[in-house]
C-alpha cells in the first residue's frame, strides 16, 4: 500500500483495517504533504499534528488488540475553521474570534467522524465569518486554487476546497449558507455534498445565518463523500434545526441503477448569466444522463434576492455587538455589508421568509414529476485572485456577489445537492445535482453513475 | 451634496448605536442600495395574508 497523494479515504481505511498500512503512517503521509505544499496553497490555518498522531496510535493499538475499528479508520480529514476543535479558539476566518477561549469540546461532526476512525489533522482557511464566495481572507491570506495558484479557491469554504483539490487530505468538512460548499467544489474540481437543511448537526460550529446554514463534506470521489456523510448522520439535540430522522445510509445504495430516475435541466434563470464553460459542463452531464427535458423553476431570481436579504440581515443580527465594539477588526468589506444589513427594515425580511415557504411549495410540486434537476454550480471557472468584476451576458458585474447566483436559489429552501466536477481544460467546473428534500441518496447515486461513466472526476492537482 | 440614503443611514446608525466612520459611508451606502433593491423585488411579490414565515425551515 502506497500513500500516494490521491489515494481515496476508502482505500486508506481498507489498507489500515487489512494491516497493510498503519494509521500512523497514513497520518504522517498527510502531515508531510501539508508541510510540503501548504506554504503555497495556504489552505490550513492550524495543523493538529500531535493530536492526530495520538489518535492514529490509538487506532493502531485497537487493530493490534483485535478490536473493531470504524469504516474511516486512519483516514486524515480537516475542517473549515468555524468548527469547534477542542483546544483551539474557533476563529471562523476572523481576527476578532481569535480572542475567544479555546473550544472545550469538538463539534458534533468531528466527534462522529472520529468515532468512525477518521483522524482530524487540522483546521482550514475560510472567508471571514463565511460571508464570502472567493476564498480570500484579509487576515490569513487567500487559500489558493490547486490547479492554478493565481486563481481563487472559491468560498467561503476555500481551504476545504483547496486542501481536497490539492490532495492534502481525502476528506474535508465545510459549511454552505448560500453556496459555500458548492462554489469551492466547482472551482477546485472536487465533489461536495450540501445535504438537506437540518440533515447534519451544526452543533458547536460558529453560525452565520441560522435559517440557511448547512454543514457537509468534500471529497475526491463519490464513495468517499457518501462514507463521510453516512457516519455524520443522525439526530442531535444540540442543534435545534437538526432532524429527528434516523440514519439513512447511502453507501449500500450507491451502485443501484439510475435508469428509472427522471432527470431534467433547470431552465430559465439557471441558463442565464453563464459563461460558455458552465453551459458545456451542464451539457456534458445532461447528455450522459440522457436528460432533455427543461424545467423552469418559477421565481428563482426572487428566491436569490430573498436569500440575499435574509443572509445580510441575520448576519447583521449575529454580529451587531461586534460591529459596535470592534468595527476596525473586521475585514472592511464584510463589515460594510453587515452594517448595511442591519439597516434593512424588518417587514421586508419577514416577507422574504414568507416568500421562502411559497417558493418551497413550487419546488415540491416540481419534484412530483422529476427526481433530479441539473444546474450550474458556478457561472464560470475560478476567477483570478483579486479579480473584482466579470462580464456576464454583456454586463460588467461584481465577481464577489455574483459567483453564487446559481447556488443561492437552491439552498434557500434547503434542497440536497451534490456538486460534481467536470474536468474541463484548463480549469474544472462543477454542476449541481439537485434532489428533493431528504433524497441525498438520489443525488449521490446519480453522481456515482456519472463518475463511473467518466463524465465527472477530480482532476490531479497541477498548480504547485 | 448628500446622497439620498445618507439621512436614513445616519438615523439607523443612531438607533442601533453603530459607530460609522465617514470613510466607510460610500461602501455602506452601496451595499444598502443593493439590499434594498433586492428586498423591494421580494416585496413586489403578492403573498396571501395567511402566509407563514419560515424562521426555522425544514425542507
Amino acid at each position: 500500500m502506497t500513500t500516494a497523494p490521491e489515494v481515496t479515504a476508502a482505500e486508506i481505511a481498507k489498507a489500515v483495517v487489512g494491516g497493510k498500512l498503519s494509521a500512523l503512517d497514513a497520518i504522517d503521509a498527510a502531515l508531510t504533504r501539508i508541510k510540503q505544499h501548504d506554504t503555497i496553497l495556504n489552505s490550513f490555518t492550524d495543523v493538529t499534528a500531535e493530536r492526530a498522531r495520538a489518535k492514529a496510535r490509538a487506532i493502531d493499538a485497537d487493530i493490534a488488540a483485535g478490536k473493531k475499528v470504524g469504516p474511516l479508520a486512519g483516514v486524515p480529514f480537516a475542517v473549515k475553521n468555524l468548527f469547534d476543535v477542542a483546544g483551539l479558539p474557533t476563529r471562523a476566518g476572523s481576527k476578532i474570534n481569535r480572542d475567544r477561549a479555546p473550544a472545550t469540546r469538538d463539534s458534533t461532526l468531528i466527534e462522529r467522524m472520529e468515532a468512525a476512525g477518521a483522524v482530524l489533522v487540522g483546521a482550514l482557511n475560510m472567508g471571514e465569518y463565511a460571508y464570502d464566495f472567493t476564498g480570500e481572507n484579509v487576515h490569513d491570506g487567500p487559500s489558493r486554487n490547486p490547479h492554478d495558484t493565481t486563481r481563487m479557491s472559491g468560498g467561503s469554504s476555500g481551504g476545504s476546497g483547496s486542501a481536497v483539490g490539492g490532495a492534502l487530505v481525502p476528506i474535508a468538512l465545510g459549511s454552505d449558507t448560500n453556496g459555500s460548499i458548492r462554489v469551492p467544489s466547482s472551482f477546485c474540481g472536487i465533489f461536495g455534498l450540501k445535504p438537506t437543511y437540518g440533515r447534519l448537526s451544526r452543533a458547536r460550529s460558529f453560525p452565520f445565518v441560522a435559517s440557511l446554514d448547512h454543514l457537509g463534506p468534500f471529497a475526491r470521489s463519490v464513495a468517499d463523500l457518501a462514507l463521510a456523510y453516512d457516519v455524520m448522520q443522525g439526530p442531535d439535540a444540540d442543534d435545534a434545526a437538526c432532524t429527528t430522522r434516523g440514519v439513512e445510509p447511502v453507501t449500500p445504495l450507491l451502485a443501484e441503477s439510475i435508469s428509472g430516475l427522471r432527470v431534467a435541466i433547470a431552465g430559465g434563470y439557471f441558463q442565464k448569466n453563464v459563461f460558455p464553460e458552465a453551459v458545456e459542463a451542464v451539457g456534458r452531464v445532461a447528455r450522459a444522463l440522457g436528460a432533455t427535458q427543461v424545467v423552469d423553476i418559477p421565481e428563482a431570481a426572487r428566491a436569490r434576492a430573498a436569500a440575499y436579504v435574509i443572509t445580510t440581515t441575520e448576519g447583521a443580527s449575529l454580529h451587531l455587538d461586534r460591529l459596535r465594539k470592534r468595527p476596525n477588526d473586521f475585514d472592511p468589506a464584510v463589515r460594510d455589508r453587515l452594517i448595511a444589513g442591519a439597516m434593512v427594515p424588518a417587514a421586508l425580511v419577514d416577507r422574504a421568509q414568507k416568500f421562502r415557504r411559497w417558493y418551497r411549495a413550487q419546488l415540491v410540486e416540481i419534484f412530483k414529476s422529476v427526481d433530479v434537476l441539473l444546474a450550474p454550480a458556478t457561472p464560470c471557472t475560478a476567477p483570478k485572485l483579486g479579480q473584482v468584476t466579470f462580464k456576464l451576458d454583456g454586463v460588467e458585474l461584481p465577481v464577489r456577489a455574483n459567483i453564487g447566483i446559481h447556488t443561492q436559489p437552491i439552498s434557500f429552501i434547503g434542497l440536497p445537492v451534490v456538486a460534481v466536477p467536470v474536468p474541463l481544460e484548463p480549469m474544472p467546473i462543477g454542476v449541481q445535482i439537485i434532489a428533493a428534500p431528504w433524497r441525498e441518496d438520489i443525488a449521490l447515486r446519480v453522481a456515482h453513475a456519472l463518475e463511473r461513466m467518466g463524465v465527472v472526476s477530480a482532476p490531479s492537482p497541477r498548480g504547485f | 451634496m448628500a446622497e439620498p440614503l445618507d439621512d436614513y443611514i445616519d438615523a439607523l446608525a443612531k438607533a442601533l448605536a453603530l459607530p460609522i466612520e465617514e470613510a466607510w459611508r460610500p461602501a455602506i451606502r452601496a451595499n444598502l442600495d443593493v439590499s434594498l433593491r433586492l428586498a423591494r423585488l421580494v416585496d413586489k411579490f403578492a403573498l396571501p395574508d395567511e402566509s407563514e414565515p419560515a424562521p426555522v425551515f425544514t425542507a
